[in-house]
């Protein structure tokens, strides 16, 4: 009898049939795309997107060109010079991050000491040029003025953690 | 025969051509476009929707794609033959589709007897298709030769033994249809399984219909049985070195070649333009026809969706330890069945050349 | 006139493509003018319509034979300089048969066989019969004796082949499929209580 059960089950091609029917039955399925443009998955405040330099509420830049991120970088992206400014404090002259070296890490973020340097949410800047992606002091302070209320916000949600 | 005949003939003759081939090429495109969708589907993804209205222009974009890319020719390939495969291997997955009948009409009632829809309406159909679709290995064989490259030449190597193992399997499915319709002519064997499903073939054929089925996969080269093109130790075996618009015509003729599949095996089996039941007839046969070869195209892109590929051991004994003894078998037993004096009475039920 | 035409075309490519295969120093192209020349030879048939012949000739020596052909001589590693060393020697041999056939066929076409009263009458004999079914009652009665000889020729020379090639190795392990497909849970897996 279990012979010829299984003989059946053979020439019937049953278990392909099995999988058929599994596979016929998640064609109607739900669908878990995202349709990109249009949906987006929530990102979490601890993403690391593009970076931004931040100021003060004074408008007076964060960065004390202290250059611990410059050190911890293991891509080795961020170039800083400084100098003496005329009211006896030390700024950075250049603040340069290769965005096409830099790999995403996060690193300068928890070196710094005053919270200047800050990776935001920002995931969308792709260029038609590589120069384009070499960012330069001018530009991260813009992105920091930007997006300063979700800086604000993710690094107060992500505070107690800290 | 005077000239303005000879032109007129000619003109028909293209036409007739024409109103094949231009189908089975913009088909060959959706069956793509619904390849990624069904398979999507089946993965709980969406499938390509983006260009168009519901990405039905994505085929056109691809073609389009392909057809701007650059064809790299490899410095040290055969230049003649590497270019002349893809087209050999065109040449006869749309030729075959010469003698393939796709209904009957009487041209809106305007001709007096009916016609068969076919460009020609050949007495050996059967061993045409037969002897047409083994020619296109030579595309593949001579693609992987002349690319000068290992893994288009053992990928190459691969699918021949594939193809030649299972159509032996299939001419042999074949021959049991044969046996049953009396007829080597397409029409002809229609016409043997005309009114309702229960003449249908497959009834009396199933196992055949299933050997005929998956090797026709096999023939194809489709995914249970895609080790010619396995990614993880061949690359893409034969088209490894392949690249825009010769690349593209070669999956059009493996896109052809499942068209024909599919279409033989519902001409064979599933009683071709019949409807299943008599009255159904009031829907045209040519609709009933290309219903039943779109739903085995569907159940390739299905399989293709769920089914792991083979091992190369395996598919070989597939072939010849499993599928060749089964059709040999089946044709002994249908022999058998047709010369005993009482069990010949069941079985000529199903065959029409009997007085 | 039409049929003339396409007689001279198909013998005319048939004649030259089998000088092809001879003449052409690529083996790989030799090969593809011996197809092209079955190409024609099938053209032939068809013109005398012999469809059935012709369209066999495509699908075993076209569809199978040359592909193993071809697969041979993908694998070969031909060495063009010794080859010409090489065929200078056999020209004796070669010359002997190609005179033998001259000799041949010129007896033929002189014994009157081949007139050209005899060829119109033979010509078209295949028009009214399906000659797929005449060529198989007549291959199953007459014949039939010859046609099973010739069935187990081939099937000596399969098995031939198989057995001289066949190795079998008593350290290798093979694959039971049925048995493994077999194989339920329950064979193998035991549930064991163990104390604690
Ligand atoms: S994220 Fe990492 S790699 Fe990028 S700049 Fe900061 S430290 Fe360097
Ligand atoms: S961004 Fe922060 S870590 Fe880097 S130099 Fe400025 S203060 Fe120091």
């Amino acid at each position: 009898m279990q012979m010829i059960k299984r003989a059946f089950k053979t020439w019937l091609l049953w278990e392909l049939v099995i999988g058929l029917s599994l596979t016929g039955r998640y064609m109607f399925r739900k669908k878990i795309t995202v349709e990109y443009p249009e949906q987006r998955t929530p990102l979490s405040p601890r993403f690391r997107g593009l970076h931004a330099l931040r100021r003060y509420d004074s408008g007076e830049e964060r960065c004390i060109a202290c250059k611990l991120c410059e050190v911890v970088c293991p891509a080795l992206a961020i170039v800083i010079e400084s100098k003496e400014r005329q009211d006896g404090s030390r700024r950075t002259t250049r603040y340069d991050i290769d965005l096409t070296k830099c790999i995403y890490c996060g690193l300068c973020q928890e070196a710094c000491p005053v919270d200047a340097i800050v990776e935001t949410q920002e995931f969308e800047y792709a260029t038609e040029t590589r120069d384009a992606l070499y960012y330069t002091k001018e530009m991260l302070l813009d992105v920091g003025d930007r997006l300063e209320a979700q800086i604000t916000a993710n690094l107060k949600a992500d505070e107690r953690y800290r | 025969m005077a000239w303005s005949d000879v032109g007129l003939t000619t003109l028909l003759w293209v036409l007739e051509i024409l109103a094949i081939a231009v189908p089975v090429a913009l088909s060959v495109a959706y069956i793509t476009y619904a390849e990624r969708r069904v398979i999507g589907w089946v993965q709980v993804r969406k499938g390509c929707n983006r260009v168009g209205p519901h990405g039905l222009l994505q085929p056109l974009a691809d073609g389009l794609k392909l057809f701007l890319k650059e064809t790299i020719i490899p410095t040290n390939s055969n230049k003649l033959l590497f270019v002349a495969a893809p087209v050999i291997a065109l040449i006869p997955a749309l030729v075959a589709f010469a003698v393939v009948p796709f209904g009957e009409t009487t041209f809106f009632n305007v001709w007096e007897t009916t016609h068969t829809m076919a460009i020609a309406d050949l007495n050996v159909g059967i061993l045409y298709i037969m002897a047409i679709s083994s020619l296109s290995i030579y595309g593949i064989l001579i693609g992987g030769w002349a690319s000068n490259s290992k893994y288009a030449l053992i990928g190459a190597v691969r699918a021949t033994c594939q193809m030649i193992s299972y159509e032996i399997a299939m001419g042999f499915a074949l021959v049991c249809v044969l046996m049953l319709s009396g007829s080597m002519n397409l029409s002809a064997i229609v016409h043997a399984q005309d009114g309702g499903f229960w003449h249908w073939y497959i009834i009396p054929l199933f196992p055949m219909f299933l050997v005929y089925f998956i090797s026709g996969c096999a023939e194809t080269g489709r995914t249970p049985f895609d080790l010619i093109e396995g990614e993880a130790e061949l690359v893409a075996g034969h088209m490894v070195e392949y690249s825009g618009m010769w690349f593209a015509t070669f999956s059009l003729a493996e896109y052809g070649a499942l068209i024909l599949i599919s279409l033989m095996t519902s001409i064979l089996f599933l009683g071709g333009w019949n409807a299943p039941i008599p009255a159904l007839d009031f829907i045209p046969g040519t609709i009933w026809l290309l219903a039943k070869t779109s739903f085995f195209i569907f159940v390739f892109i299905w399989i293709r969706a769920t089914f792991p590929r083979y091992r190369y051991d395996q598919m070989m004994r597939l072939g010849w330890k499993v599928f060749l003894p089964w059709t040999l078998a089946w044709i002994a037993v249908l022999g058998i069945f047709t010369y005993t004096p009482f069990l010949s009475d069941i079985i000529g039920y199903y065959q029409p050349w009997r007085p | 006139m039409l049929e003339a035409g396409f007689f001279y075309l198909f013998a005319g490519l048939a004649v030259l493509s089998g000088a092809g295969v001879v003449l052409v120093r690529n083996t790989m192209y030799s090969v593809l003018w011996l197809i092209f020349c079955f190409f024609n030879s099938a053209g032939l048939f068809f013109l005398l319509d012999a469809e059935f012949i012709g369209i066999v000739l495509i699908l075993i020596y076209v569809g199978a034979v040359m592909v193993l052909f071809m697969f041979v001589i993908m694998m070969l590693e031909v060495n063009r300089e010794k080859y010409k060393e090489m065929s200078l020697q056999y020209l004796p041999a070669g010359a002997m048969i190609a005179i033998i056939l001259l000799i041949e066929f010129i007896g033929a076409s002189a014994s009157g066989v081949f007139n050209t009263e005899t060829i119109a009458a033979v010509g078209h004999l295949g028009k009214d019969v399906n000659n797929t079914v005449e060529i198989g009652k007549i291959l199953y009665t007459q014949y039939l004796l010859g046609f099973e000889i010739a069935a187990i020729i081939l099937l000596v020379a399969l098995v031939g082949a198989i057995v001289l090639t066949l190795r079998t190795r008593k350290d290798a392990k093979y694959q039971n499929m049925t048995k493994q497909v077999k194989t339920r849970r329950e064979d193998r897996v035991r549930k064991v209580r163990l104390e604690s």
